[in-house]
């Protein structure tokens, strides 16, 4: 069999089918407020992410752009305000909810498996994808093989796309930083998600790796139509690659829109220079 | 007319044929993708490249037309070598990691129409300097990041394949066969550019018939059949890679592997296997190095495992390889040896079933050359060049040396001009450079005879050996042969010494300048508890220099051994206070010495070394990392060392 002749996406197009065309909100925030106690992280924040858009959350440091995501993704449950996702309501969702309806996300800080191989992580990334259950895997025969071979077969594309062939079997806690956090990116894009959230993927990498990490984004992005919401403190990076930009500062919104119009943005200025608040 | 079965084929398209009737169920070719093997028999490469081929026709591709050829090995790209002939176009294959200039250059030269490449890197170049160029279609292989690209000169592979296969079915494989069957080998088969490190580019007009009776004769030399395997890992634009992966699998019938990805290549040749493998001596090398690095963090019984055996490997392992008589005891240990240590040894390399191996390009440090070899690798050298469709001298199985480059190839003629240069005329002898009349005129006499611009002589035993570029080879006064390159070479296999400057041209004698090698003497200095502060200390430390001396003595009693070389003992020697630096202009950026302006740079202490002082006092200025200029100063100290008579060799041989 030649692989070369099959040329579908890498990610196939099992959750593209949602009715939302291109351009149209495809996850949208209202008036979010979410507090630890007495430390209020986010405070009314509304903004949308469109089908097929890369979207940027940046501020300074405690702003609040973490546990924004953390509020997509559903490990924090947001006190006040709603997150419509693909024309669904919610106020609270379980991470493995969000997981399943097609939310896939990477971390600040890498969370992969150490003694694991790159290959073993991207394919833990196709868990919520696997249809036959526990036992049948662990059988591991018959519809449970056809299937991890056809699961296989998705993770080589991502290893293909992502250019880590020869990492393959090396386990991940032996690779340099750079390369960790591009498996991290291959687990996630392994679940073939609606919406992905990247934390910072270029956090501390060098120009070089940066570039990459860059290209790997866009080509995601234009490739494969997946929509992409980023928290990165590069300001260059975070200018060249989204299309449009939404700023927190102390857990509030006071910017929002395309990467000039926020670069012109007086109270971002403000925010970035440190003016003092009152 | 399709090609008649007993016809000899002439051109690569016709073995193409002829290969899918004899071998049809043989695999071709083999290219990792997606984590597996993929590959195609002769058979199916045939259908895949007539695809192509009438694709490329589709699109208006003329006999005659050239066609550059960029990336990756890619089976797709070799398949565009065949394609592009079985039309009567010619392939200009580009290296693929040149800058988009330099590319330019080469195709608005060879007036490429058409370009097939393998991805958006090489696309991007394309466009970049896209105004000034004579090419009006791009075909691709991965068409990621293609997406948004303007897609009307741009075409993926897969959609000119559709349109050979519809053009296959409008017309039958007639009129493609008809045209295969009429090229003939006389005809222009490949361009090739030489690299160029003098100049620009020259482009090599290779036949059919040059690389066909090249291929062959490398094929009877060294017993090669359709059961090799080979893996594809060198540029396409080099002539080497062109010879051994395309030429020669063409008309032997083997298989080529591709590997995964350039990074991949370690991996992939251990899976693979390769039974005939060409490599530069930078491969070995580095192969070597991995391992011993490893063996160092080994257990103290692996350790003194390996120790002992590759002692003993180096003791007999050459002569049992060459054939030579061994004691019985010692096959006996060398037999052990192979189980516990050579074959697990090899198998990582990736050499387990490699019947002949070869090296070639530069300069192999002999005790890498050695080790291999005492492993029981049949490791050989080569000496070739693109204008000569590669071969000019091989060694033959059992007359294996590490200092020469062997005896001429079949149907090879060698003689030596009487400036030293090394001339050559055989079959494979190119055609000429592509609209450059005067530099073909400069390179190749009237009855065929091609400058290599090579110096060398034949030793002893019919071995050519080949001493440096012509053109630097000068004489010393007293009439003796002058060869930096040679000494240089000789003195930079010492692990401890990374960089030489050999004078002599026109002097009394021959002089060097030393560069330790800071890792390998730093590590060293650790290891003899040698205390310093900083590279001048070390390099100016006196059992440094006992060092050094040690060296330069033991490359002297060398080229006392040689009648040719024995006048071009080193007298003088010192070790400079500041490594050479292509950041102050002393190397290239390729990491090669630039005689004239260090000769200029460092005049004082040249004129040391010759006036017989004992130590010179110099200021060099030194450009930082950061572009801020400094001083340094030091007091070289300069030293003689003895020379040896050549009888004196003589009488220790005989011993």
């Amino acid at each position: 069999m030649n692989v070369h002749a099959a040329r579908q996406g890498v990610f196939g197009a099992a959750r593209s089918e949602d009715g939302i065309a291109r351009g149209e909100p495809l996850l949208v925030v209202d008036n979010i407020s979410l507090a630890f106690g007495g430390v209020k992280a986010i405070t009314d924040v509304s903004f949308d992410i469109v089908k097929g858009e890369i979207r940027a959350i940046i501020g300074p440091n405690g702003a609040g752009k973490t546990s924004m995501l953390n509020v997509i993704n559903g490990f924090y449950h947001p006190q006040q305000g709603t997150i419509t996702f693909r024309g669904r309501s919610r106020r609270r969702m379980q991470p493995h909810e969000a997981a399943m309806q097609g939310i896939a996300r990477t971390f600040q800080n890498i969370a992969l498996f150490k003694g694991m191989t790159t290959l073993d992580n991207i394919m833990t990334g196709r868990i919520t994808l696997m249809k036959r259950n526990m036992l049948w895997q662990a059988l591991w025969h018959g519809p449970a093989e056809a299937e991890e071979i056809a699961h296989r077969e998705a993770v080589e594309r991502i290893i293909d796309f992502l250019e880590i062939e020869h990492i393959r079997k090396v386990p991940v806690g032996r690779l340099p930083y750079g390369l960790q956090k591009r498996v991290e990116l291959g687990r996630a894009l392994a679940a073939e998600p609606a919406l992905l959230l990247l934390d910072e993927p270029m956090a501390g990498m060098n120009l070089e790796e940066k570039e990459d990490m860059s290209r790997f984004i866009l080509d995601v992005n234009r490739d494969y139509g997946t929509t992409i919401a980023l928290i990165e403190h590069d300001m260059g990076v975070v200018m060249d690659l989204s299309d449009r930009v939404v700023v927190l500062d102390y857990g509030r919104k006071i910017g929002d829109g395309t990467p000039d119009e926020v670069r012109n943005n007086q109270a971002v200025i403000d925010a970035y220079l440190g003016v003092a608040h009152d | 007319m399709p090609v008649s079965p007993d016809q000899e084929p002439a051109t690569f398209p016709q073995y193409l044929l002829a290969n899918a009737r004899r071998f049809g169920a043989r695999p071709a070719m083999r290219h990792k993708d997606y984590g597996i093997r993929q590959s195609w028999t002769w058979a199916e490469m045939r259908d895949e490249i007539r695809r192509f081929s009438l694709g490329l026709a589709e699109l208006g591709l003329k006999p005659g037309d050239k066609v550059a050829i960029a990336g990756a090995n890619r089976p797709r790209l070799y398949w565009a070598f065949c394609a592009v002939q079985a039309l009567g176009a010619i392939p200009v294959p580009v290296y693929s990691d040149s800058v988009a200039e330099e590319m330019a250059y080469v195709i608005s030269h060879a007036e490429a129409r058409y370009a097939i490449v393998q991805d958006q890197e090489q696309v991007d170049k394309l466009l970049s300097v896209g105004d000034g160029l004579s090419i009006e279609k791009i075909v691709y292989d991965e068409e990621r990041g293609l997406a948004g690209y303007d897609p009307a000169n741009l075409h993926a592979i897969d959609d000119v394949m559709a349109l050979g296969e519809a053009r296959l079915q409008r017309e039958g494989e007639a009129p493609w066969l008809e045209t295969v069957a009429g090229a003939r080998g006389s005809d222009l088969a490949v361009m090739l550019y030489t690299s160029g490190t003098t100049g620009k580019p020259k482009g090599v007009m290779l036949s059919f018939d040059n690389l066909v009776v090249a291929a062959k004769s490398g094929i009877a030399f060294d017993r090669l059949s359709e059961h090799e395997v080979v893996i594809a890992y060198l540029p396409l634009a080099w002539v080497g890679d062109h010879v051994f992966s395309y030429a020669q699998s063409y008309v032997a019938g083997f298989c080529v592997c591709c590997p995964e990805s350039a990074e991949t290549v370690d991996v992939d040749r251990r899976e693979i296997a390769p039974t005939y493998f060409f490599a530069p001596p930078r491969v070995f090398e580095n192969l070597l190095t991995a391992i011993m690095v490893r063996m160092e963090d080994a257990g103290r019984v692996k350790k003194a495992m390996f120790d002992h055996f590759i002692a003993h490997g180096r003791r007999v392992g050459e002569r049992i390889l060459d054939g030579r008589p061994v004691s019985l005891v010692d096959r006996l240990r060398y037999w052990l040896g192979d189980i516990c240590v050579y074959g697990p040894l090899k198998n990582r390399m990736g050499f387990t079933r490699m019947r002949v191996g070869y090296t070639a390009g530069e300069a192999i440090g002999p005790e890498i050359f050695r080790f291999y070899r005492s492993l029981g690798l049949n490791l050989k050298q080569l000496y070739g060049q693109t204008e000569a469709s590669v071969y000019i001298t091989a060694q033959p199985d059992g007359e294996i040396r590490a200092d020469t480059v062997g005896r001429p190839s079949p149907g090879v003629e060698i003689r030596i001009a009487d400036s030293g240069e090394v001339l050559y005329r055989s079959p494979g002898v190119f055609v000429g450079y592509y609209k450059n009349e005067e530099a073909t005129q400069a390179t190749k006499s009237a009855d065929g005879w091609v400058h290599t611009g090579d110096a060398g002589f034949f030793d002893a035993e019919g071995h050519l050996k080949i001493i440096d570029r012509a053109n630097d080879v000068g004489r010393l006064k007293d009439g003796s042969l002058f060869a930096p390159k040679y000494i240089e070479n000789k003195l930079k296999f010492y692990p401890n010494i990374k960089e030489v400057v050999a004078f002599g041209d026109g002097r009394d004698f021959v002089a060097v300048f030393l560069n330790i090698d800071l890792t390998s003497v730093g590590s060293w200095a650790e290891r003899n508890n040698v205390a310093y502060g900083s590279y001048q200390e070390l390099a100016a430390h006196p059992r440094v220099y006992e060092m050094m001396q040690r060296h330069v003595e033991e490359v002297n009693r060398d080229l006392a051994g040689e009648d040719v070389m024995a006048g071009s003992q080193i007298r003088r020697f010192l070790v400079l206070h500041k490594e050479l630096d292509a950041d102050d202009g002393e190397l290239t950026r390729t990491q090669k010495v630039r005689r004239s302006f260090i000769a200029e740079r460092y005049a004082p202490l040249i004129e040391a070394l010759y006036d017989g002082s004992k130590s010179k006092y110099v200021e060099t200025e030194v450009v930082f990392e950061d572009g801020r200029k400094g001083k340094i100063s030091a007091t070289v100290e300069i030293r003689d060392v003895p020379v040896f008579a050549p009888a004196a060799r003589m009488k220790e041989a005989a011993e």
